[in-house]
Parts: structure tokens; sequence; C-alpha cells
């Protein structure tokens, strides 16, 4: 079906364009934004004056539960959860039960993905076969299956040499390798960040050196491979200063950050706050900071929902006993689009990091609104204001600290390939 | 090596803890949590409460009927032969009701939840629950969920806090040497894993005892420890030297399966207190342990029973002190 769209203040970060102007669907396509081509017929027109049209939020590390461990959340049910929250491609996590190891997994998750609202969902393969960090897993296999890159999720490896033999087998297919940059042995039984909060709750501690001394070996066998690595998820101001030298001195590596990162700290653990229990933990204020400036410069080139929905017993119990994570769909977009309320960076950077940035680490030809594109973009009003409330959340695990939070701003519609995903009910309308 | 020189009322705090968990809306004692955050008006109220039960204690007859009819579950995730007796006869000189309930870690494994512990017992109209847990924030996530009008009484969770017994212990410390705002304090020992050695650091400062110290190796201090209001040393030697206090902690034997220390020999070298290195302190320093003491690992037994010790006073103070807690948290006034 051909779509006219017009009157909206279209934002396209790649491309660099910020104004109002018309957008061309044809089919699951952009055809032109900017013109309107000569003969362009369009079936359908759309007036959005007053809204913002920019291209769907991609978000790098979510995880979706299905399959496995349905219970706490489904496909069907955080894919809707992430077009509310205007993401329209979802890369999960391997992680699943079983986890993503052969193409079995990565086809029942397409499947299940396409029997969902539209949001794509993409798939991350193991690294190790059964993420047991000492044999590797059918790379090729999984490759071929679809796979954009492939990672351990937070299993450890066995050893150095396991993490150089994996990223060289992965370079063989060109495939990016996904990591978390934490150290397993000075992590211990660690559940939040060592330092002044964990010292007086008396709860063990993730020193920072658990990420940088992880993010040092990472680094040092990627010089020595030149396999593409993507850091997934990093928590220290250090480990930022890290990545952003590595991609001066030109080595393939990028690294994004969970929004919740950018807000919370340690300080907000106390006290024994399980919904704040997060892996890696929240970190110090000056941590926050220099991950913030860290997205600002770009050395942190997106910004992820790390989304981990539970159901609500896996918070229920002293914080040590209870499950990491937080439910970050919802949240992604509205808490980027603050950090521009709260001069951390233009608007039109904000949503590069959601959108063109993690396209460019997948080397993937979403992301923007260019022609050819996929049709896959978020009409948005600047002017709502609304509250996270219990009752408007999507996710099956509502285990978010940031439920009872006022934002502006607010998704209308979700569109992915020429197709809506989600658009606000009528009541919900400011 | 002194590492740290400022003294802690100068600290910067790290930020506020919510305590209002443990209060009622007009300040009484609701829950006992931790003795983070309680007003110095507080802390001296239990404790001139418990004054006035350690008379009690002292008579022929030890029962007042404050807590009739009342029913106080001890529930302990832990072993504990001293904390659950004083707990116990607290309860017992106050009229109440005890029941003990020692939860193994085996049947945590077979998937009863510490909430469905809880709601069973309150099935059975409890007042009170006095809580020991491995976890930290045990006892604060008990007090979240308890019915309203049920009192928490934390008995020790994880690392985190033992507030009865930093309470008992500065009960021992009034007694013996009155106004703290003189005294110089010196904690010895596993500060890292020290439940006891938190609580007795914030009820000091809270107190405002002159300079408080921690001595002990880096690796069995915590992060910031020095945030916490003390000063930090790394030789007994010199941080005994003129103290009023000094309170010895327990070391675990698995400190030295994890990498924290050498040897226990190697340990009592550095940092045994012997009757040697006890005359560096006061001539009228006080002994202090929380018990159960390794003789000859952190204490040589000469000092433990010797004329400075004061750990049996310790024990017997600790039921005053409990007796004290209970009824204020039940809204009742001492003896």
């Amino acid at each position: 079906m051909s779509i006219l769209i017009e009157n909206a203040r279209v934002i396209d970060p790649a491309s660099g364009l910020d104004a109002i102007a018309p957008l061309c669907i044809q089919g699951s396509e952009i055809l032109a934004v900017g013109a309107i081509p000569d003969g362009f017929e369009p079936r359908r027109r759309i007036d959005a004056a007053g809204r913002w049209l920019f291209p769907g939020v991609i978000d790098l590390s979510a995880h979706l539960r299905e399959p496995g461990e349905e219970h706490k959340a489904t496909i069907a049910s955080e894919t809707q959860a992430a077009a509310r929250g205007g993401i329209t491609t979802v890369v999960v996590s391997p992680d699943t039960m079983p986890p993503i190891d052969s193409p079995a997994e990565v086809e029942l998750i397409s499947r299940r993905a396409e029997q969902g609202c539209g949001v794509r969902v993409l798939t991350i393969g193991a690294l190790t076969r059964g993420l047991n960090g000492e044999q590797l897993a059918e790379m090729a296999a999984l490759k071929r299956a679809g796979v954009v890159g492939v990672g351990n999720a937070r299993h450890p490896l066995a050893s150095p040499l396991v993490l150089r033999r994996a990223m060289e087998y992965a370079a063989t297919f060109e495939l990016m390798v996904s990591l978390s940059a934490q150290d397993a042995s000075l992590a211990g039984s660690g559940c939040v960040h060592e330092g002044a909060v964990s010292t007086r709750l008396g709860l063990a501690g993730i020193p920072e050196a658990a990420e940088t001394a992880a993010l040092g070996s990472i680094l040092a066998l990627v010089e020595q491979t030149g396999a593409r690595v993507h850091v997934n998820r990093l928590s220290t101001r250090r480990g930022a200063e890290m990545i952003a030298k590595a991609r001066a001195d030109g080595l393939p590596v990028s690294a994004d950050v969970a929004a919740h990162q950018l807000f919370l700290t340690e300080m907000d653990v106390a006290d024994f706050n399980p919904l704040c229990h997060v892996m890696p933990p929240l970190r110090t204020q000056r941590d926050r900071e220099g991950l913030r400036a860290a997205v600002a410069r770009g050395d942190i080139s997106a910004i992820c929902s790390d989304h981990q929905p539970h159901e609500s017993d896996s918070k229920l119990g002293p914080f040590a006993e209870t499950r990491p994570g937080i439910s970050g769909l919802e949240t992604l977009l509205p808490l980027t689009l603050r950090l521009v309320e709260e001069d951390l960076l233009p608007l039109s950077a904000a949503l590069e990091r959601l959108t063109a940035g993690p396209a460019g680490i997948l080397g993937h030809n979403g992301g923007c609104l260019k022609p050819g594109a996929p049709a896959d973009f978020v009409v948005f009003d600047p002017e709502a204001v609304h509250e996270i409330t219990p009752e408007s959340w999507l996710s099956a695990g509502a285990n978010s600290p940031f439920i009872g939070w006022t934002f502006s701003g607010q998704v209308r519609e979700t569109w992915v390939a020429g197709r809506p995903a989600w658009n606000l009910p009528a009541e919900d309308s400011a | 090596m002194i590492a740290v020189a400022h003294p802690a009322s100068q600290l910067p705090r790290a930020g506020p803890l919510p305590n209002s968990l443990q209060l009622t809306s007009d300040g009484r004692l609701q829950h006992l949590l931790t003795v983070e955050g309680l007003s110095r008006d507080l802390l001296s109220e239990i404790l001139d409460t418990a004054e006035s039960f350690a008379n009690m204690n002292e008579k022929a007859v030890k029962k007042v009927p404050l807590l009739r009819g009342k029913t106080i579950v001890n529930l302990f995730f832990e072993a504990s032969t001293r904390t659950r007796t004083t707990f116990e006869l607290a309860a017992k000189r106050l009229s109440a009701d005890v029941l003990n309930i020692n939860v193994s870690t085996s049947s945590a494994v077979k998937g009863e939840s510490l909430l469905d512990t809880l709601r069973n017992l309150e099935a059975m109209n409890v007042d009170m629950f006095v809580v020991r847990h491995q976890q930290s924030g045990a006892a604060h996530f008990m007090a979240r969920h308890v019915e309203p009008g049920i009192s928490v009484l934390n008995a020790g969770d994880g690392r985190h806090g033992h507030p009865t017994q930093a309470l008992l212990d500065m009960f021992t410390i009034r007694r013996h040497k009155g106004d703290f705002t003189r005294l110089k304090i010196a904690i010895v020992g596993d500060i890292l894993h020290s439940r006891v050695a938190r609580s007795q650091i914030h009820a000091l400062n809270i107190l405002q005892a002159g300079e408080v110290r921690v001595v002990a190796p880096y690796s069995l201090l915590p992060a910031h420890v020095e945030d916490l209001g003390v000063h930090v040393y790394h030789n007994l030697e010199q941080g005994l030297r003129d103290v009023d206090v000094v309170i010895m902690l327990r070391l675990q034997r698995e400190r030295m399966e994890h990498a924290h220390l050498p040897s226990e020999h190697e340990y009592f070298q550095l940092f045994g207190l012997t009757q040697r290195r006890l005359h560096l302190a006061k001539p009228d320093c006080l002994v202090m342990h929380p018990g159960p003491a390794n003789r000859g690992v952190e204490i040589d037994s000469a000092v433990a029973d010797g004329a400075q010790s004061v750990i049996l006073q310790q024990v017997t103070y600790g039921i005053a002190v409990r007796m004290a807690v209970m009824s204020m948290v039940m809204g009742v006034r001492g003896a």
C-alpha cells in the first residue's frame, strides 16, 4: 500500500534531516522523504501536523523470555510493549532456555515474532555450546539461520584462550561478537556495586575492576584477532574511557549502555530496593556522569533497554536472593529523550543513539528514513505529558523503578514495515 | 599507618538512607532493623529503658507482666545460641509467649520462601518476629511485608546489621565509662564480613564517641569504610594506643579459604589481642567481644578472662537491652 504522511517534523539522524517534510511509503519500504516523487498516488494520506516522525528504535539488548521462561513474559507480550515504547527492532540475548545455540531456536523465535504485532526480533546466537563457556557453538550454522552476532550473554568463558578462539572463529564468518564485560571471579557473588552503599548495606559488592579487567582482556584480544566486538551494557566511567581510547586507536569495537544506568546509581539500591537490583550493578554518580558524557560524545554509540521482565515473585525476597533486571522496553525512548531535556545532547544525537547508532553496530540498513530503508518509524506527540502507570504498562514484567515517573512526549504510533504495530488508545490521548 | 585522619563529624555522608520503615509517624520505634538513622534521643531512651530492666534482672523476682498475652516468634535461619537464648529470656521476663523456630538452610532449599514462612506464622496471630537470616536486608524485607501492628526485630542479617548487639555493647560501655564524647574506641578484625561492626560504628557515631577506629588488613575492610565515620588503622599497636575500649571481632575459619588471609597464625601475630599489646591502651581500657571468641586466634585467653574483660557482662546486659527494645516496639514503658 502507498501512504503519504504529511506535515510532521521529520527527524532522521542518519541524514541530518530535521524539517517539516512529507514521507512517502510504498509497501514495506520508504519511497521518498522531503519531496513527493512525480506520479506518486498515495492510497492513504495522513496529516501528522504537530507530531514528530523519526526512525523506529533499535534495541540491542533485551530478554523476551521465550523460549523457556514464558511464566515471566512471551514474545507476543514483549513485542507489544516494545511497539508501545517506539521500538521497531529488538535484539534478543542468547540466554533463553534452551540457549540460542542452534538454528532451531533461531527459527522458533522468528516464527513466534511473526505471530506478534510486527516488531522485528533479531537474535544473538550463542558463542559457546549451551553457553557453557568451553566448546564453540556452530556459528556458521547460526549465521545461516540469521543471527546478527554471537555472544555468551552473562555466562563466563572458561579462559581467555576460549575467547580468543571464539573471536577468531566468528571473524571467519564476519560475525559480530557481542560481549558483556564482567570478570566472573572478581564479581563473585556480588549483587551491587562495591562502594559506599555495599559497605553500609552489608551486601557483597562487584568492584569496578570486574568490568575493567574483563574489558582489558577483550580489547587485547580484539587487537590480536581483529574480530569485530560489541561490548554490551557498560556500567563504569573507566570502562567507557577504555572503549573511547580503543576506538580512537582504530580498534573495531563499539559499546552500548542500558538506559537505567544513565539515571540511577548505587544510592537507589538503598534501602534494599529489589527493583534496582540489576546486572551489571548500578554504580556511582561519577560513573553515571561518565557514561552520560560517553553517550554525548558518541563513544558509546547506542543506548539499550537491557529489558529483563520478571514475575513478581522474582523480586520478593531479601535483596541478594531477588533476580536482577529491570523491565525496560517501555522506558528506553522516554528516558533517552529526557537526556535531551536535561541538555546532555541534542535531540537528533539522542535519537541517533537509538536508531542509526545501533543500526551501524548491526551493519543493518534500518535505523534511518532513507529511500529503500524499511518503513519502520515512530509518530510522536511532543506536547503530551504522560505518567508511566501500572495500568498502562504492557510488558508482562512490571519490575520497573520508573513506574510512577512522568515524561514529556508520547509515542502515538509505531510503524513496522509500512504497517502500524501500535496505536495509542484514544482514551490515553492527551 | 594511619590512612585517614579527619574527624568523623566532617565526613561527607553518602546520602540519606530512608529510615522511616522502623519508626511510627510520631517517631516511636515500630521495628528495630538497623541502628543507622536512629536519633541520639531514641538511642539513649533505649539504653535508659534497659537500665531499669537491668536493675530488675538483679532482683529475686525477674518477671514483669508488660507483654502478657503477646506472642513472640524467634525465627532463626542461622545457628545462634547466645542471641537466641537472650531474646528468649528477655521475652519470658516480659511475660510474653515465645516460640522458637530454627529454620535450617535445608528447608529453604525445599522451596519455602521467606515470605511463605512469614505468612504462615502470621496466620497464628503473632505480635513480634525476632529474625536472624544469612541475607542482608532480610529484616527490612519482613518489615515491609508483615501485617500492620506486627513488629520485626533484626537479630542479625547477613553482613548488614545486628542492632541489639550494638545496643548492648553501648549499654556496657556506658555503664563503665559514662560520657561517650571523650572515648576512643577501637574495633579490631574482620570488619568486611561483620554486621556487628557496622551496627557498632553507627551507634558510636550517633552517641558522638570521641574517636572510632577500625584495625584490620585491607583484605578485611569493606570499600570506603571511612565513609561510615571511622579512622582506619592497619597496625594493632598504633590502633590500640590510648583507647578506652577495644572490641575484638570473631575471625571465621573460612577467611583463609577465600584468600582474605594467609593463616590464623599470622593473623594472631599481627592482630591478636595479648596482654602485652593491651598495655598500649589506657590502663582501664575495656576489652569486649561479641562472642563466641576464638581464643588464640583473635584474642589470648588471658585477656578474654582477664580483669579488663567485660565479655560476660555483655551477655548479661543483652537480656535487659532486648527487654527494652521489645517493650518499646510494643508500645509499653519500662519496668
